[in-house]
């Protein structure tokens, strides 16, 4: 029953500390549920029974105002409760902080508006965070521009991160498979779309993973690479393929207007080609299109000069083709 | 009206009893009004320990671009405008308009004092670029291992600045009590506004007297 | 029939420039209660339209930007311009000086002052709106709020405007209660709203002078660059949450404190029945008052602060919420062995102990820190705060409009229509927040204008409910002013709910302009309902 009650409130238990978390919101769920019933019971039953009846006479009424036996119950009863709420909470939260000698390390950074994982063993992954089962991973949180944070709900773990010191959070995954992670920190307009996965795979599976981090890709033709890169680099939060505006102008459309002028919020324009797909990549803020905001981040440092010509040869291919 | 007592004072409100009331009444609030700006100012003093915290040894290197002279000199004569300020209502008391109008006008003359030295101080920082945040541009010998210099300037012109403002809003209520107590509506009967704003003034003298070790003597 | 008016403060003096340049606290009053109750509705129109637009994942009716800028105008103006100044402003204003047996409030030309204050810093407020918004949510946070392109300064100068106002009113009642009372009314004979209005008073003038040298630091760090909150010129933005939360955590006992006032003065009057722990509702609310500034980091514990904080904030959390739990008994206890009247107030107060009872318990679950964690910055601290800010305060305050309206304007309402409506309130409130606890426990971040498919189903229910909660609430209040405004207006008398405290046995209903004909002279406590029977002028 507990088991039922624990899916309907919450996500999967996926850390080694979700079930003890889960038991303690529980304990404070029973106490809180108890202490409820007594309070609206007990409203309940005194107004009624003690309801002025119609054509009843106005009288003088009881003068009890005072018990100290009921009064220390209802002082002593919930400090009871929370005291035991406070000492489990710290004792669960001291587990949370502690972290174990043995954990790998990833590197967590934020920005407006997408994840960037750094591996140990080198690699880069945008918005997806890979990690193995059974191993406790120490996550080093920080943030490239505002106040951001990162949260795994199956891990129940959360920790802000911010741009001029290190935050650390650590969760061991129990269960293999793809949750989700959200950005609890308001940090501007994209802040609900900054989303991501993290993928719990088993230790042997990723170690294999981890030492093809970078090289897997290097057989794809250019605009194959292209279509993947764009969902992996996180293009997708503001460049839809469809032809419709998002916080940035569709691919489609750029790809449509290919070898035509495009104008730009300070009246200067250019012609869309190779050259400029680049530097709208490298440096997004010496050309903003008209009608639109300057908030893309670079991307310098992020993509190698082949994912560059990847992207630029997919764009080139959706003028004939609008489906990826 | 059924209340109105023609018997009683112009200066007593319709809402008190008696003028013992009123004058208990206007002293609690004012002390709870300086209260507030304790409170106020004790803010800006968090600031200053958090900043001093993390850059010790540029606080102190950074002091020694101000003129402890003038800070000085600017002590001595707000400690006695307090003093003149504590004469003025001891005049009145015993209804001495006279000297409690000169009393007053002196105060009035230290402030003024006060910020001017201020005016000179902040005058030449203008000119040599010490100034706050992103304007700081002041690169001399004396400043250049400074790790950020513009932090001490911010804090010490948003302190001395918001007290500077409490001189200038203090110097405005002194002049409306000379005018006041020179036209004969403040009398030792009733000076009540006159204690009131030299509880006030007091104030802005202690709270200097605070702010010139912590910005003029540090190291 | 009503009869012609004796001279009430209303009717007397007469013209456009006597309420402009009045002194008199009730229209003072007045006038805190129109400006809050439109602020209230435009703050309360916003909220339809966020849950309008969150019905469904995706931007159907507005995009992310304008999304933004909703929440938190919704935030900024329900807490700044309503909440905080209207309701001690409003109700405060009105009550207080008839309370203690007094002419008016100690300095009522202060008391202008706020008033005109609070409005002009309203001004730039609704500037705001007009001017594109600001979207960085009502807390500000640094470095997003320094960088920000939107109306920052122009909100905060505001905010900053309208804590003057808020500081000046907490003078003016705290010298009011400590120095005008009537002779033989002590202490522990004032009517438990007094006791709220001074606590809320007191940590109105301690804490607002710490919001208004924040505020006043972002400011400065947007204009001058002065290097406190922003990494990159030397500064730490934790630092500002510091600051921020230490007015703001004490913030929301202002917000609290009047309803519980409120809720102690309902319960006795309409159970007929001399109030429970009289001397434990009072000492608890300065203590909450007190305890209330030592628990701000709560709101930091996915900061990263040390260890030893979020202990320290753990503990003393627990010790607030104590009080508060022996309060909510005492209430209850109050109707043993009383008369009940299920009248509107009544009907606000019992809903007030069903759904502060949640927010308060809900409460708990966020001071665990290990639970928080999962928590902090969901949907689960949203129904908190709307089960404890609305389900609490704004629930209160509506039941003090329907307990006072007919002191404050002679007139009795439908308490049919007004019965029904607080049922609607009740059930839409339930409907609209209970959704989000689980939502938040299921992860649903907070501040989001569009959201992943598997919370839909919580969302549109939400939804739903919102729009029964903003009806009922809609009509609560046209009731209330249809009273008024309708020809046959029904006379209440002076005392229509039998109560006994000063505003209810020695003024007419409308107070005469200077409140009493002559000084009351305090016969008996405020609720003596075992000594003493005071008839109900109104039988329904």
């Amino acid at each position: 029953m507990l088991d039922r009650l624990t899916e309907f409130f919450f996500p999967k238990q996926v850390s080694t500390f979700a079930s003890d978390i889960d038991n303690l919101y529980f304990f404070i769920f029973y106490s809180s549920v108890a202490l409820f019933f007594i309070v609206v019971f007990g409203m309940v039953y005194l107004s009624i029974k003690y309801r002025h009846r119609k054509g009843e006479e106005l009288k003088l009424t009881s003068s009890k105002d005072h018990s100290n036996l009921l009064e220390s119950l209802f002082f002593i009863i919930p400090l009871i409760l929370v005291s035991i709420t406070f000492v489990w909470g710290i004792k669960s939260y001291l587990q949370m902080v502690i972290v174990p000698d043995d954990a790998i390390e990833i590197k967590v950074t934020g920005q407006s508006w997408f994840w960037t994982f750094d591996y140990p063993d080198g690699g880069t992954t945008l918005n997806e965070l890979v990690v193995p089962s059974n191993t406790p991973v120490k996550l080093v949180l920080s943030s490239k521009d505002v106040l951001h944070s990162f949260f795994i709900p199956v891990m129940r773990s959360k920790m802000d991160c911010l741009p001029n010191r290190y935050n650390i959070m650590w969760f061991d995954a129990t269960k293999e498979g793809v949750y989700d992670i959200f950005c609890t920190e308001y940090c501007g307009t994209g802040h609900s779309q900054m989303g991501a996965k993290v993928i719990v795979m088993k230790p042997a599976q990723y170690d294999e993973w981890a030492s093809e981090l970078g090289s897997e890709d290097d057989d794809l033709p250019l605009d194959e690479l292209g279509a993947k890169l764009y969902t992996k680099k996180a293009c997708n939060t503001c460049h839809t393929l469809d032809g419709s505006a998002l916080v940035g102008p569709s691919y489609l459309q750029t790809s449509q207007m290919w070898g035509q002028e495009r104008v730009f919020d300070d009246g200067t324009s250019s012609v869309i080609d190779d050259n400029y797909i680049r530097s709208s990549i490298l440096e997004p803020m010496t050309q903003i299109v008209a009608g639109y905001q300057g908030v893309m981040p670079t991307y310098q440092g992020l993509l190698s000069d082949r994912e560059l010509d990847a992207l630029i040869a997919f764009l080139k291919t959706l003028n004939e083709d609008s489906q990826i | 009206m059924s209340d109105h007592n023609p018997n009683a004072p112009s200066h007593l409100k319709h809402y008190f009893h008696d003028v013992n009331q009123q004058y208990e009444t206007s002293k609690f609030a004012m002390w709870a009004f300086i209260l507030t700006e304790v409170l106020t100012f004790a803010g800006l003093f968090v600031a200053y320990i958090v900043y001093r915290s993390w850059y010790p040894d540029m606080f102190v290197d950074a002091h020694k671009l101000l003129d402890v002279n003038k800070g000085l000199t600017n002590t001595v004569v707000l400690i006695t405008s307090s003093l003149t300020m504590a004469l003025a209502i001891w005049a009145i008391q015993k209804n001495n308009k006279k000297l409690s109008v000169l009393m007053l006008v002196a105060t009035f003359v230290f402030a003024l004092a006060f910020l001017g030295i201020k005016y000179l101080e902040y005058s030449h920082k203008f000119e040599v670029g010490q100034l706050p945040g992103l304007y700081y541009s002041y690169m001399g010998p004396d400043a250049a291992h400074l790790n950020n210099p513009h932090i001490f300037f911010s804090i010490y012109f948003i302190m001395t600045g918001l007290h500077g403002l409490h001189v200038a809003i203090g110097m405005g209520l002194i002049a409306w009590l000379i005018y006041s107590t020179q036209k004969g509506n403040l009398t030792s009967e009733y000076y009540t506004p006159m204690e009131m704003i030299g509880i006030f003034w007091h104030l802005v003298d202690l709270i200097w007297i605070y702010l010139f070790p912590l910005f003029y003597l540090i190291g | 029939m009503s009869e012609h008016k004796k001279q009430n403060y209303l009717n007397h003096p007469k013209g456009l420039m006597s309420w402009i340049l009045t002194l008199d606290h009730k229209r003072i009053g007045l006038m805190y209660l129109f400006s809050g109750i439109l602020f209230f509705f435009l703050g309360g129109l916003l909220a339809l339209v966020m849950r309008f637009e969150l019905a469904a994942p995706g931007n159907d009716i507005i995009s992310n930007e304008v999304y933004n800028n909703v929440y938190t105008l919704h935030g900024a103006i329900m807490i700044f311009l309503f909440i905080i100044p209207a309701i001690p402003g409003a109700l405060g204003n009105i009550l207080l000086p008839l309370m203690v047996g007094a002419k008016d409030v100690a300095f009522p030309r202060l008391n202008l002052a706020s008033f005109y204050i609070y409005s002009f810093g309203a001004l730039f407020a609704m500037y705001t709106i007009i001017n594109g918004g600001v979207d960085t949510g009502w807390t500000f946070y640094t470095p997003y709020s320094t960088q920000s392109s939107s109306n920052v300064v122009p909100m905060t100068l505001g905010i900053f405007i309208i804590g003057f106002s808020s500081i000046l009113t907490g003078l003016n009642f705290i010298a009011t209660i400590h120095k005008m009372r009537i002779p033989g009314l002590t202490w522990y004979k004032l009517p438990l709203f007094v006791w709220a209005l001074y606590g809320t008073s007191l940590v109105q003038i301690t804490a607002t002078p710490v919001l208004a040298i924040t505020m006043v630091l972002l400011m400065l760090e947007r204009f001058l660059g002065i290097g406190i909150f922003d990494p990159a010129l030397g500064g730490d933005p934790v630092l500002y949450q510091h600051f921020f939360w230490f007015y703001s955590h004490p913030a929301v006992y202002i917000m609290i404190l009047p309803a519980f006032g409120i809720i102690s003065e309902i319960i006795p009057v309409h159970s007929r029945k001399k109030i429970w722990g009289y001397k434990f509702i009072a000492y608890s609310t300065l203590s909450i008052a007190f305890i209330g500034f030592l628990v701000w980091g709560h709101h930091m514990f996915t900061s990263g602060q040390s260890v030893f904080s979020q202990i320290v904030f753990s503990f003393i959390t627990y010790f607030v919420g104590i009080p508060t739990g022996v309060k909510i008994f005492s209430w209850i206890l109050t109707m043993y062995k009383g008369q009940v009247s299920f009248t509107p107030p009544m009907m606000y107060a019992l809903s007030f102990l069903f759904l502060f009872t949640i927010g308060g318990l809900t409460g708990i679950f966020l001071g665990a820190v290990a639970l928080d964690i999962h928590l902090h910055d969901t949907y689960f601290v949203v129904a908190h705060f709307h089960y404890v800010m609305q389900g609490g305060t704004i629930v209160a305050f509506l039941g003090g409009l329907h307990h006072w309206w007919p002191k404050s304007f002679g007139v009795m309402y439908n308490q049919t229509i007004a019965n029904i409506a607080a049922l609607g309130v009740f059930i839409g409130f339930n409907g609209t927040f209970f959704p989000q606890f689980l939502l938040g426990l299921r992860g649903m971040p907070r501040r989001y204008a569009t959201y992943d498919e598997q919370f839909v189903e919580l969302h549109s229910y939400s939804t739903f409910w919102s729009g029964i909660l903003g009806i009922s609430i809609f009509i609560a209040v046209m009731n209330l002013f249809w009273s008024f405004i309708k020809k046959n207006k029904v006379d209440p008398g002076s005392n229509p709910w039998g109560g006994m405290t000063l505003e209810w046995t020695h003024t007419s209903s409308p107070p005469h302009p200077h409140n009493f004909e002559e000084e009351p002279v305090l016969q008996h406590g405020p609720y003596d309902y075992d000594k003493v029977i005071v008839e109900k002028t109104y039988k329904k």
